[in-house]
This record gives C-alpha cells, sequence and structure tokens, in this order.
C-alpha cells in the first residue's frame, strides 16, 4: 500500500484516501470538432504501459478532493515525486528525454 | 539403555526430567485426533505430540504416505493442523510447532481417511507411485474438464487441506494501524541487539517474533552469553526494553506481508495462543498494520535437511529441530539418533541428544577431515564419526528402524563403497542454512545466491530495509549481534537520532570447517529406482520428480516448479525449495544462480479470514446509508433495495400481499390520486460560480444558456466517447447556483468527473462544487392528486398558472422552509418537496397526516421503475450500459450540436461506427401476447428459426407487468430499431419458449404528455 504526500495538504497519507485517474498530461484537444477519428481514437484509448517511470494523475478522493500528478516507477513503486496540475515533471524515463 | 530411565510420568515417554524452558508444575491435557494427552505450559502442540511419543502427523498429499513433525518453527511442512474444541472454533492449517499448548485444546490431522494410521490412499499410493509423475494431476485429471470439480472433491478429501468452520466463528478480531520508526522483524540474537540499540537512541521500536516469547535462536541453544546461559541475557533485555516507552514488543506475532513503501502486516495471535475461544472482552488475534520509516530484518534462517531415500519416514527431522525440542522443551524424539551432516554446526545435536542420555548411534558427515570445536567435542564423547559418508536410505514405516550408510565419493554425487546399515529410530540432517528471506522478497527484491553460505541472500531493494543476522549467510551468534547492532546503528542516523553506545555480551569463540555444498545424497540406484528422496513433503515432489521434470524439457526453475507443485504448499517450499533447485541445476548442468530463484510472495503463514475481516463482518461489513424517513420505512413493512451503499424502499407489501399484488396497488393508486417516493437518494451537487453555466453547457449535452431562474431541466452527461452514463434534472437557483441531480449510484461518479474536468482541463473557469446529497431529505408526491395534497399543507402557490412544469419555488411545506420542484418522472402531476434532512421524517409524516383522503400511498423504486417505463423513461445503467449514445435511445431532442463549446461527447459520437444506421436503439416493445412478460437480458432475433448460432439483433433492458395498462411492457435494443416500428422481434428463451414481440414507440402510457401539464 503507497504512502503518498498530497501536494496540496503537504502531508503523507495513506493510499486509501487516493484514487489513481490514469495516465497524467493527456489533455483534451481545444479544438475536438477538427480532429480525425485516429486523432480522437488516439486520445481517448491509447495509454503507456511502461515499466519503470510512468507519470500518474491522481486525487486525494478522502482529503482535499484535489488532483495532482505523480511520477512513479512501476516496477519497484517507488514514488519519484509529486507535483501539482500544470507543473511539468522533472523525473523522466529516458525514453521520453 | 532403556528410555524410561529418562522420561517423566507414564504418558510423556520422550519427556527429560529437567531442563527447557517449560514448567513441569503445570500440566495441561489436550486432545489429539479424539485422544487425550498431557503436556506443560511452554509446550507447542507440536513438542507436546513429541513428548507423548506421537510419531505420525499426517499423511501424505499424493502417495499418502504417512509423515511426522521434522521442524520446530514456521517451516513445518508435514504437521498441518486442524484445531478447535468446537465447530464454531476451527481454524484449518495450524502449524502443531507454532501453536502453543493450552488446557482443553483440540487439534487434530487435517488428512488420512479413514485415519492416520490407516489411510486406504497409502496402498493407491504404494500401488500408484510409479503412474504418478509430475504433471500426474493435470495429465489424468483434467479431462474430460467436466469432471474436473467432481475429481477434486474425492482429490481434497483424500490429501486433506484442513477445512473452514460452518459454524460463525464467536470471537472478535481487530486490526490496528501503526507507526514507528524502526520496526524489527524476529527477536533472536540480531533483533534483540538491533531494538536495543535503537531504543537507547530513542526511536520508536516495534519488535515482532512469531514465537510466544523473545530470543530466538537463543531459546534453544547451549550456547553461553558473558559466561551465562545465553537465555539469561535474553531475559535482562526484554526487561530493559520493557522499560520504554515507545518500544512494542510483539510475541506470539507473525509478520506475514512486507508491501511497498514500508508498509508491514502482522497476525497477532492473542487469545487464540492460550484458549480455545477468547474470554470476553478480548480479540482473538489482532492485524497490525505498520508504516515503518526503517524496517529491520533479523528473521534468521531455517535449516536445510538433505535429500535421501525414504527420507519423509516418520523420525526423519531437521537436526536443529532437534535440538530445539531437547533444549527448550525438554523432549528427545527418540532413542537412538543418527545425525548426517554436510557442516559443523549440526554437531551440536548429537551432543544435546547426548547429553540428554540417549545414544547417539554416528555421526555420518559428508565430509572426509571435518575439525573443529564441535567436531573435537563429539569426539571427546566417543561419539562414532564416520566420514566422507551419506545416508543413503532409511528402513521403517510408520517410524525409522534402520540407516543404510554408504561412502560418498568427494563430489558428494556418487555412492563410492559399501553399505553398512545401522539400527536407528531418529535420522537428522543438516545440509546447511537457507536465510530467511521471504519478507525481503514481497516487495520485489530478487534474492542473490551466495557460494560462501550455500543459500540465498535478500537482493537489492527500494525499501528503506535493513538486515541483520542469519538473514545475511552470519550464522554465528557474535556475528548475528554484531550486525543487529550496527543496522540499529544506521537507522538511527538515517533517522538523525544521536547513536547511544551499547555493550554486547561475550560469546563463545568456536573453530568450524568449511562447510560441503550437498543438497542430494546419491543412492546405489538411479534416483528414478531409488526409494523416495522427498524434496518437498508437503506436496510430494521428489528428486525423480525434479530430474524427470528437467528431462521433460522444463528449463526455468519457475516452470518446474509449477510442474512439480514444489513450493506450492501451505508452506511454500520453506523447507525444500533451495535443495529442488540444486537438484534441477545439477541435473541441467548448471549452477544454482544460473537456474534462478524462485520469488516469495506474501503471506510468509497462512492468515486466518477472521484477521483479515478484523470488526469489518456482520453490520459493519460494508457501511450503510439510510434517508431520513428510514425508520419510517421499517415500521411500514418495506421490503429494501441496496441502491449503491443506500437501503432504498423496494416496495410495501401489505398483509398477505405478493410483491406483484403490492406493485400492482402502488402502481394503480398514484395514477388514480397520488403516491409518494423517498427520493433522498438521488445524487445532489451544489454548483456555484460565475462560470457554472458555461461549465454546465461543457459537461451536459443539452443547452444550459438560457434557463432561467426558477426552471429546471433534464440533462444528459456523456463520456468522451460520447455513450450516456448518467442523467437528472439541474435547476438554475440563481444566476451563478444551480443545483444538479444524478443518479443514487452515480454520485460519486459524476462529482469526481466534474472536478477532474474543473481541475484539469478547464481550472480557468470560475466554479465550485459541494455535494449536498445527505443535506436534504426529497419525497415525490405524483398522481392527479399531488396539487390538492400539496396545497394542504403548503404556504406556496403550487397552482398550474402560477407554478408550470419544470418550474421550482421556494415555500413552507408542514412549516418548514422547502424547495419544492414540479417534474415528473412518472408523466404524472409531479411535485419534489425537499427540506432539510433534519425536517424530512415530519414533512413526511405530516404528508400523509394530510394524505388520507387522497389514499396517499408510499411506493419504492420498484414501482417507480414501472411508472417511468409505462413513461418510456431511461434508467442510466439499466437502459444504458457505456455502449449508447443518446441518439440510440431516441433522445436527440436532449443533445445541442450546434453549442459553442465542442461538449462532452460530443466527437466522440460523430465517430465513424456511432453514426452506422444499424446500431443497437432502444425501443418499446409489445409482446403480442399481452399476460407474458419478457425476462429482462432476453436476447432478441428476427427470425426464430435461423439456425444456431442465430445472429442476435439486441437485449430486453427493462420488463415489467403494468397494472395501469393491463398488459406486459418492455423497452430493449433492436439494431436498427428506430426503423423498424410495428416489425416483429422474437425471444428465444433458455425453458425453450420463443416470445414475439412488436417494436413500438417506448411511451406506452400517455404519448403526449397530457396528464403532467395539467
Amino acid at each position: 500500500m503507497f504512502h503518498i504526500y498530497c501536494p496540496h495538504c503537504c502531508e503523507y497519507r495513506e493510499e486509501e484516501e487516493f484514487h489513481a485517474s490514469g495516465q497524467a498530461h493527456i489533455p483534451r484537444p481545444l479544438d475536438p470538432d477538427a480532429c480525425t477519428d485516429q486523432e480522437w481514437g488516439e486520445y481517448m484509448y491509447f495509454r503507456k504501459n511502461p515499466r519503470g517511470i510512468h507519470h500518474e494523475l491522481w486525487v486525494h478522493a478522502a482529503g482535499c478532493r484535489k488532483f495532482f500528478n505523480i511520477t512513479r516507477d512501476t516496477q519497484t513503486y517507488e514514488i519519484k515525486e509529486v507535483y501539482k496540475i500544470g507543473e511539468q515533471p522533472s523525473v523522466v524515463a529516458n525514453s521520453d528525454q | 539403555m532403556t528410555s524410561s530411565s529418562h522420561t517423566h510420568g507414564s504418558q510423556q515417554s520422550n519427556r527429560l526430567q529437567d531442563g527447557g524452558r517449560i514448567d513441569r508444575s503445570k500440566t495441561l491435557t489436550f486432545t489429539y485426533n479424539g485422544k487425550q494427552y498431557k503436556g506443560y505450559a511452554g509446550d507447542t502442540l507440536a513438542s507436546a505430540l513429541l513428548a507423548n511419543g506421537v510419531d505420525i502427523v499426517g499423511r501424505s498429499f499424493k502417495y499418502s504416505r504417512p509423515r511426522g513433525i521434522v521442524a520446530a518453527g514456521a517451516e513445518e511442512p508435514n504437521a498441518i493442523m486442524q484445531v478447535g474444541a468446537t465447530e464454531a472454533t476451527q481454524i484449518p492449517n495450524v502449524r502443531a510447532t507454532q501453536q502453543s499448548l493450552y488446557d482443553g485444546l483440540v487439534a487434530g490431522t487435517t488428512n488420512g481417511w479413514p485415519s492416520v494410521e490407516t489411510d486406504l490412499m497409502e496402498y493407491v499410493g504404494k500401488v500408484g507411485g510409479k503412474m504418478m509423475p509430475p504433471g500426474f494431476y493435470y495429465k489424468t485429471f483434467m479431462f474430460p474438464q467436466s469432471m474436473w470439480e467432481t475429481y477434486e472433491t474425492y482429490i481434497r478429501k483424500a490429501a486433506g487441506l484442513g477445512r473452514a468452520p460452518k459454524e460463525r466463528d464467536p470471537d472478535s478480531y481487530d486490526k490496528m494501524n501503526q507507526h514507528c520508526d524502526v520496526m524489527i522483524v524476529g527477536a533472536g540474537p540480531a533483533g534483540l541487539a538491533a531494538a536495543l540499540t535503537a531504543a537507547l537512541a530513542g526511536a520508536r521500536v516495534i519488535i515482532a517474533d512469531e514465537q510466544s516469547e523473545f530470543g530466538g535462536s537463543l531459546l534453544s541453544s547451549t550456547e553461553t552469553l558473558d559466561g551465562k546461559p545465553a537465555s539469561e541475557w535474553v531475559t535482562d533485555v526484554v526487561k530493559e526494553l520493557a522499560t520504554f516507552d515507545d518500544v512494542m514488543m510483539l510475541p506470539n506475532s507473525q509478520v506475514n506481508g512486507y508491501h511497498d513503501h514500508n508498509f508491514l502486516t502482522i497476525q497477532q495471535h492473542c487469545t487464540d495462543q492460550f484458549a480455545d475461544r477468547a474470554p470476553n472482552g478480548q480479540v482473538a488475534q489482532r492485524l497490525h498494520r505498520v508504516r515503518a520509516k526503517w524496517v529491520i530484518l533479523a528473521t534468521g534462517a531455517h535449516e536445510r535437511p538433505l535429500v535421501f531415500g525414504n527420507n519423509d519416514v516418520p523420525g526423519c527431522m531437521v537436526a536443529n529441530a532437534v535440538s530445539t525440542y531437547i533444549n527448550r522443551y525438554g523432549v528427545v524424539p527418540g532413542n537412538d539418533l543418527v545425525l548426517m551432516t554436510s557442516n559443523d554446526n549440526a554437531y551440536r545435536t548429537a551432543l544435546d541428544w547426548h547429553d540428554a542420555g540417549r545414544n547417539v548411534v554416528a555421526i555420518v558427515d559428508s565430509r572426509k577431515n571435518p575439525q573443529g570445536t564441535l567436531v573435537d567435542a563429539a569426539r571427546e564423547r566417543g561419539i562414532t564419526i564416520m566420514v566422507g559418508s551419506g545416508v543413503i536410505d532409511v528402513q521403517g514405516g510408520k517410524r525409522v528402524t534402520g540407516v543404510s550408510i554408504a561412502p560418498l565419493n568427494d563430489a558428494g554425487d556418487e555412492v563410492a563403497g559399501s553399505i553398512v546399515k545401522m539400527k536407528a529410530d531418529t535420522v537428522a540432517s543438516s545440509g546447511g542454512w537457507s536465510p530467511v528471506i521471504h519478507l525481503s522478497c514481497h516487495t520485489g527484491a530478487r534474492p542473490v545466491w551466495n557460494d560462501d553460505i550455500l543459500g540465498f541472500t535478500p537482493g537489492a531493494t527500494v525499501q528503506k530495509q535493513l538486515t541483520a543476522g542469519a538473514i545475511n549467510g552470519s550464522f554465528s551468534t557474535a556475528q548475528a549481534l554484531l550486525e543487529g547492532l550496527s543496522a540499529a546503528q544506521d537507522a538511527v542516523q538515517l533517522l538523525g537520532l544521536t547513536e547511544v553506545e551499547v555493550a554486547l555480551p561475550v560469546t563463545e569463540e568456536i573453530t568450524e570447517s568449511k562447510a560441503m555444498a550437498l543438497f542430494h545424497i546419491p543412492h546405489t540406484k538411479p534416483t528414478a529406482k531409488a526409494p523416495k528422496q522427498f524434496v518437498d513433503y508437503q506436496n510430494d515432489v521428489t528428486a525423480a520428480g525434479i530430474e524427470l521434470a528437467c528431462r521433460e524439457g522444463f528449463e526455468s526453475i519457475e516452470h518446474v516448479k509449477r510442474y512439480t507443485a514444489m513450493g506450492f504448499g501451505t508452506d511454500q517450499g520453506k523447507l525444500g525449495n533451495i535443495n529442488g533447485m540444486a537438484i534441477a541445476a545439477k541435473t541441467l548442468n548448471q549452477t544454482i544462480p544460473q537456474t534462478g530463484t524462485t520469488i516469495f510472495r506474501p503471506n510468509y503463514t497462512p492468515v486466518t479470514f477472521g484477521a483479515i475481516a478484523g470488526r469489518d463482518c456482520g453490520a459493519l461489513f460494508d457501511p450503510e446509508r439510510y434517508t431520513a424517513m428510514h425508520s419510517w420505512h421499517v415500521e411500514h413493512g418495506a421490503k429494501f433495495e441496496d441502491v449503491g451503499l443506500w437501503k432504498r424502499p423496494w416496495y410495501y407489501p401489505k398483509a398477505n400481499e405478493t410483491m406483484q399484488d403490492a406493485l400492482n396497488r402502488e402502481c394503480v393508486a398514484t395514477r388514480e390520486s397520488v403516491g409518494i417516493l423517498d427520493a433522498s437518494t438521488l445524487g445532489k451537487i451544489d454548483i456555484q460560480g460565475k462560470d457554472a453555466r458555461e461549465f454546465l453547457g461543457r459537461v451536459y449535452s443539452n443547452a444550459w444558456a438560457k434557463l432561467p431562474i426558477g426552471k429546471c431541466r433534464y440533462g444528459l452527461m456523456c463520456g468522451e466517447d460520447g455513450m450516456v452514463f448518467d442523467d437528472g434534472v439541474t435547476s438554475c437557483l440563481g444566476e451563478n447556483h444551480f443545483l444538479m441531480t444524478t443518479t443514487s449510484g452515480g454520485a460519486a461518479h459524476v462529482l469526481e468527473w466534474l472536478e477532474i474536468y474543473h481541475q484539469t482541463e478547464w481550472p480557468e473557469l470560475e466554479v465550485y462544487f459541494t455535494t449536498v446529497t445527505d443535506h436534504w431529505a426529497t419525497m415525490t408526491i405524483s398522481g392527479p392528486n399531488s396539487r390538492k395534497l400539496l396545497e394542504k399543507i403548503t404556504d406556496g402557490d403550487v397552482s398550474k398558472d402560477s407554478m408550470g412544469f419544470m418550474d421550482w419555488k421556494t415555500m413552507k411545506v408542514a412549516g418548514i422552509p422547502a424547495r419544492v420542484f414540479r417534474i415528473s418522472f412518472t408523466g404524472e402531476l409531479s411535485f419534489e418537496i425537499n427540506v432539510q434532512a433534519n425536517y424530512g421524517l415530519h414533512v413526511w409524516k405530516a404528508l400523509f397526516e394530510h394524505g388520507e383522503e387522497f389514499n396517499l400511498t408510499p411506493y419504492g423504486t420498484e414501482t417507480m421503475h414501472i411508472l417511468r417505463a409505462e413513461k418510456g423513461f431511461i434508467i442510466a445503467g439499466q437502459d444504458t450500459d457505456g455502449s449508447v449514445h443518446p441518439f440510440d435511445l431516441g433522445l436527440s431532442w436532449a443533445v445541442a450540436m450546434k453549442k459553442p463549446f465542442s461538449f462532452i461527447g460530443k466527437r466522440g459520437m460523430q465517430r465513424e461506427d456511432c453514426v452506422r444506421p444499424d446500431r443497437k436503439q432502444l425501443v418499446g416493445l409489445k409482446t403480442i401476447d399481452p399476460k407474458v412478460v419478457l425476462p429482462e437480458g432476453a436476447q432478441g432475433v428476427l427470425d426464430p428459426n435461423a439456425p444456431i448460432p442465430m445472429p442476435m439483433v439486441g437485449h430486453v433492458t427493462s420488463s415489467y407487468w403494468s397494472a395501469n395498462l393491463n398488459r406486459s411492457i418492455a423497452m430493449g435494443f433492436v439494431k436498427g430499431g428506430l426503423e423498424k416500428m410495428g416489425e416483429k422481434v422474437f425471444y428465444p428463451l433458455a425453458d425453450g419458449r420463443v416470445i414475439e414481440a412488436e417494436i413500438c414507440n417506448p411511451v406506452f402510457l400517455d404519448p403526449k404528455g397530457e396528464r403532467q401539464h395539467v
């Protein structure tokens, strides 16, 4: 069970207070109507499944109800950093550099 | 030499007169397989059974061979007991070696049929041995597949895996959340030294050990510390630890799981170690959930037995276990011992046996020239040492009667001389020690082979984990103490505390010669033809089986494991896995690290469901949500339905009414006069902010720009894929203030949906969401007399002209400030009255006081479903399943494609697949026979005579008997259904019937909507 630092509450809390909401940094296209079916399909359905560094969206559901991002190693389950919505990660996978 | 001169009491023939940590003044009576025995306080069930000369404690899984106790701790594979004096207190899978003896304990073997002494399956095993190679179960019993469940029943009965109680457990179980600086697992020399060091530095410490008392190996050792028995040092340290407020000591507590981010689960045996039932006010077991800043694993090591012919015959034991029974429990489990070893350490067992006054037949050492303190001690005692030799097999069935000893070649893989036979009843063996690395594997670290210690040690980890003592392969007491101290000093430093110097006790100095890497004793015959050489006792995996698996092409140890079932028992192969890997490696001509290792997963030992569940059972299993009017519903005989966590009235049967009778009455009463529904469970979200209206336009498919204050509107919510997932009515309370309602079950999801879009996509919009579901009690009065009823108890003007359909107003109802919404889910004139939840029951009762003249009838969710189906209104989640968009539902009127912002779902519902004309569309269904009600879920076909598998065109989503229409009504999906009005569709059912229906408009009643506009 993860021990997660909420960047809004500024405290470590148990995983039970949080929900994972999937991969982070998937912006909704600004003009959906201009997207081809393929582009829309990629936005909708295609997600990474990396072994290693992954950026995830989480919400402090039983706490402040704020969303934030976690950079997590999917192999070791280490949380490398947490950062707020709108910020960019400082830890990235080699393949993403 | 006779054994009687060394016994105490007539029954406990193997009990020494003195020595050990048992209390001979406290005799305990226990029952084993229906017979009474006596033991002493301080015994485990295993030590008491051995004291009483009980040899057989079970039958093996596959061959049904008699099995005895081989170990003294968590690694015991054979003595797996069913414990419990009554049906309600049964606990399966208890290791006799870990169960403290108490007065009145009732235990039995979990297998053996009809009994462990005479077991019918044994003959199957004897006859069928050759026919039961590895993979036997897969190869034989899997076909035909339909028979597997039948086979399994008998295999389980014959093999015995314990059983769950049939009655409710009367005891309570607890969970506790703990936080500490240093969590120490294991209270042997390393753990105790670590605990003392950390405690003196001021750290918050938890130290847990599976045993009933702290001390680990020191409890059963003849070693001295500071020149005194080691146990005295243990007593002193435990006393000192008890003086620290921030040290929690947990004996009888198995750390069963080491999870991510230094989260550990500990199963503490509280009262089940001394009573069948927990005394009043106490819990049987407690699960500690620990979050530790640093973890020190001081879990010790398990001794490996050697693998030789018939090594499972009762009387074959692990060497150190024999010493433990002698030194800790005062029990010598036999008379004539043969010790076989590949190392010096095991000589202690022969010394202990000899010093207890019994006969050591011989020490059989696989090494040619053993030298060292312990070897000398054996020689001084005149014990015969046979070097360069091994016990290649033993004789005996229910107990060892003799051994065959043969010289071995230098490599230890061939017999190199003639066999000598000797009489013996006990064979203790030692192939060295395997560090207990299980917990270190739980978080994913791969163990690393260490040639110096002939074992795996913990691999690199990302956890804040330190290790100390035998887990590192540091097997001597001196090293263990030192590593415990130094691990704790490291933790103290990392925690930013100040180190305090700790003096360690002086240990004995001994010299030892190098151990030999030996796992499998060769036989004169090839392994496949030699007497069975067991590797994993619990799953009856033999050396021959592993060799066969390798020959059949299983090269990965993970595959060998799965094929042979090695390590798949409740003991997870604690005793046998390394031997099995060594045999596989040798067969494959590889080293052990090349063959790989297996990883251990939680839990370390079986955990009771009671400990896992804790208090979360019965009424506390799951939270229940009640509306403010719940007590009224209960008093009036409502049947309840679970909607999410809510308990909602389902229907209100009267006297002898059947469910259908009640529904018919409720439906007719509502349409003829007035009915009332507790609608409090509908999700309610208060939405405020200057951009609230814009936000609604983005998340709903329909238009919100022009909804004036005082008006309500139905809204449809879709995902980005264009599929409907929730709906509800949202009302404009003020220019920047709306009240959204959601389905009862969807409220939490919708709130999170709104929040995620606001926070991640449109943070520039100024809008706030507050859940107010529980703040309001909601009652819906519906029917032609609902206005007359409301007028009797309100100060508001609810006339047709003043309050039109889809209007809302504030007013007082029964003297209470209320929001009243004129909206309708029944198609009748209808008012939804919302008051502060505390007033809900008062207003509800007031409505009944004034409703008598209108025959005000309460109705539940089922009547609500029927009434809305009569009007063709959908229920999100029943008539939608995540694969239908608004057009599929015939709700194109609720999609505003021209809105300036591309609302959620707009792009999705325009994908190629979403605009196909032959999509499944929601239509009404009228059975040709009006009395027949279609089953929900039935699949429709266009041609009932088509060959199977028939092309299916869609399923029935809602189907009811409508008392108001005196016929059945239904809705369902039909491919291209909106273009098929009047056509026929057929529903072939599992019982052979084929129901024919006509596709129709889903609005069965009042298609013009006149009734709600009065």
